[in-house]
């Protein structure tokens, strides 16, 4: 009724034509469609995230309550307290975690950025040799090598240690940061180089003063990727990981999931979920812009 | 004389540069030679052998290729399973991309954020959104059943994550949400490549959206798709931490990925030999499937 009614109104007081109205109202709906559609897919997308924060903060009571609750009636913190606890070993995990992680972004970080500077910025017999080596890793990932890594690994001493992980994940971090750190050193025109040597720069400090804040976005780029994988990382942690003190968090999760008598531990288990997720979209909301640019960056080789 | 030397003196600084571009490339190279170029040597080496964890290593030809094919019905079980996941699940992930990359594709306030949104799930790891996808669909503690029992369907007595067919469905809605996002973005990008006049023309020509869709944006954006289905294909070959963590490859078995064999072999049955020589053959398929890439990839080419 209204809407029979509104058009002619409209017409009057503006002088537009029914037509082009009912253009407007077809868009305004569509648009309010497009809205509602897109709230409901948001909120598809974001539950299992939030339930493992609204998981976490239940009573055990609550958890064990038949039928389950959707959300807590009362906030508790036993969860998060056990989570710190070092009895349970979650706390050790993110230890390990961390250091693994930092390891493997700093290692990635100064290695392909030495590489990628080598690569563009001179020419040297065989340099095409060493970027086909290092890129063949984009092609063949760890997960079908480790039962030869392991071995490699436990020749060298490395296995079950936290620098050994380390390092397989810079390896197989590389050939995608030294793809962009080379892509970054080349775009910097060759004047820019020129002009700083002929100021009486050295080659060491064009590197340091002039290329480093002008890589900066690759570099970013890979920090991010690098972190992202270090600190996702299961397989490999899995199996190159032997001693329970250096469990990496999403080995410590799997090896705590069935607690005592039997049952899973789900408050633990949700705020392990919780601790291991959030560093991750956190550092995505921040540099999504340089994330997105890797992304595209890797489709485009 | 001074023109000799001077000529010297710029071949040994050209060499002392060239020195300096290899020095740089020195670690990584490094790095790579000894837990990849290595790796892969050995890893064909010790297929050819009875490699214990201890002990002596035996040399034993082809041995482990012929058990893989002919006594493991485990492993070809395996491998099976791998494809079936792999072809339901590519284009699962390729349509409903497409549609959120459509979706998102409309100017408004909302697109951004919404794209965040649908892309988040992506950034966390396999093993936490497979933890989460455990408490999430627990038919007896998780959210999914407390708003089923409250549309007055409870589900307490299901089974879904040890039988065969509940189970791979369950790891594929866990999976399509956390990796459709990924999609969505490469989509969106082949989409804003299409040039808007070519679409035009097509509307005036009178074609209608499913015909302008199929007929004429997917064969442009064919690089874009080419890729995706590689990303997606070789992922899921690759896949582990789903099946390990969320259907523990039950039943019995029925649930176990190629990888998740391999594993199985190397790390738990501690057959260093055999878990190489199902390495080897999984590689081989991998590489296949990156040689198919390659061709259809020329053929964008050809097109031209």
């Amino acid at each position: 009724m209204t809407t029979e009614l509104a058009p002619r109104t409209e017409a009057l007081i503006t002088g537009a034509s029914p037509r082009r109205f009912d253009q407007r109202t077809r868009n305004r709906a569509q648009g309010l469609l497009w809205w509602v559609g897109g709230i409901v897919l948001a909120a598809m997308f974001i539950f299992p995230l939030l339930s493992a924060i609204t998981g976490s903060l239940k009573s055990p009571a609550e958890l064990r309550e038949r039928p389950a609750t959707l959300w807590p009636k009362a906030v508790s913190f036993e969860a998060w307290e056990r989570l710190f606890d070092p009895a349970e070993g979650v706390m050790t995990g993110v230890g390990n975690s961390l250091f693994v992680t930092g390891l493997t972004v700093a290692l990635t970080v100064v290695l392909a950025t030495l590489a990628g500077y080598g690569l563009a910025r001179y020419r040297f017999r065989g340099s095409g040799v060493v970027f086909t080596v290092i890129l063949a890793g984009m092609m063949i990932p760890f997960t079908v090598l480790l039962t030869p890594i392991s071995v490699v690994l436990r020749e060298l001493g490395l296995f079950n240690s936290l620098i050994g992980i380390a390092l397989v994940y810079t390896t197989y971090q590389l050939p995608f940061c030294v793809f962009i750190m080379r892509n970054s050193f080349a775009a910097i025109p060759m004047e820019i180089e020129e002009a700083a040597l002929l100021d009486g720069c050295t080659r060491a400090n064009v590197l340091i003063r002039v290329f480093l804040p002008l890589v900066l976005p690759g570099i970013a780029t890979s920090a991010i990727f690098a972190f992202l994988n270090a600190w996702n990382e299961f397989l490999a942690a899995l199996v190159l990981l032997t001693d329970q003190n250096r469990f990496t968090l999403p080995i410590v999760l799997q090896s705590n999931q069935i607690g005592r008598m039997g049952t899973v531990d789900w408050g633990l288990l949700d705020a392990g979920v919780v601790v291991s997720m959030v560093p991750c979209l956190i550092i995505f909301f921040l540099l999504q812009r340089y994330y997105v640019a890797g992304i595209f960056a890797g489709a485009a080789k | 004389m001074s023109i000799s030397s001077k000529a010297s003196g710029t071949t040994s600084r050209s060499r002392r540069l060239a020195w300096t571009g290899f020095l740089c490339t020195t670690p990584a190279l490094l790095l790579t030679t000894t837990l990849f170029v290595v790796p892969m040597g050995l890893m064909v080496w010790m297929s050819l052998h009875d490699w214990p964890l201890l002990g002596e290593h035996t040399f034993i030809g082809l041995d482990n290729y012929v058990r893989a094919f002919t006594s493991d019905g485990t492993f070809l079980m395996s491998v099976r399973f791998t494809l079936i996941y792999t072809f339901v699940i590519t284009p699962v992930l390729f349509f409903l991309g497409l549609g959120l990359a459509l979706f998102v594709r409309r100017r408004s306030r909302g697109s951004a954020f919404f794209r965040t949104v649908f892309f988040s799930p992506y950034v966390i790891g396999f093993a936490a959104a497979s933890f989460l996808w455990l408490w999430f669909v627990d038919p007896q503690a998780g959210p999914v059943a407390a708003v089923a029992h409250a549309m007055g369907w409870p589900i307490d007595q299901v089974s879904w994550l040890t039988e065969t067919v509940p189970g791979l469905i369950n790891v594929i809605v866990m999976v399509t949400w956390k990796v459709v996002g990924f999609q969505m973005i490469l989509l969106l990008g082949g989409l804003n490549g299409v040039p808007d006049e070519v679409i035009e023309a097509a509307h005036v020509d009178g074609a209608k959206w499913f015909r302008r869709m199929f007929s004429i944006v997917l064969p442009l954006m064919r690089p874009t798709i080419v890729l995706l289905l590689v990303f997606s294909v070789s992922g899921s070959l690759l896949a582990f931490e789903q099946f390990f963590l969320i259907t523990k490859g039950r039943p019995d078995n029925e649930t176990v990925t190629a990888v998740y064999w391999i594993y199985n072999a190397s790390f738990k049955k501690f057959e260093l030999g055999y878990g190489a020589a199902l390495s080897v053959i999984m590689l081989i398929i991998l590489l296949i499937v990156a040689a198919v890439q390659v061709r259809m990839m020329k053929g964008v080419g050809r097109d031209d």
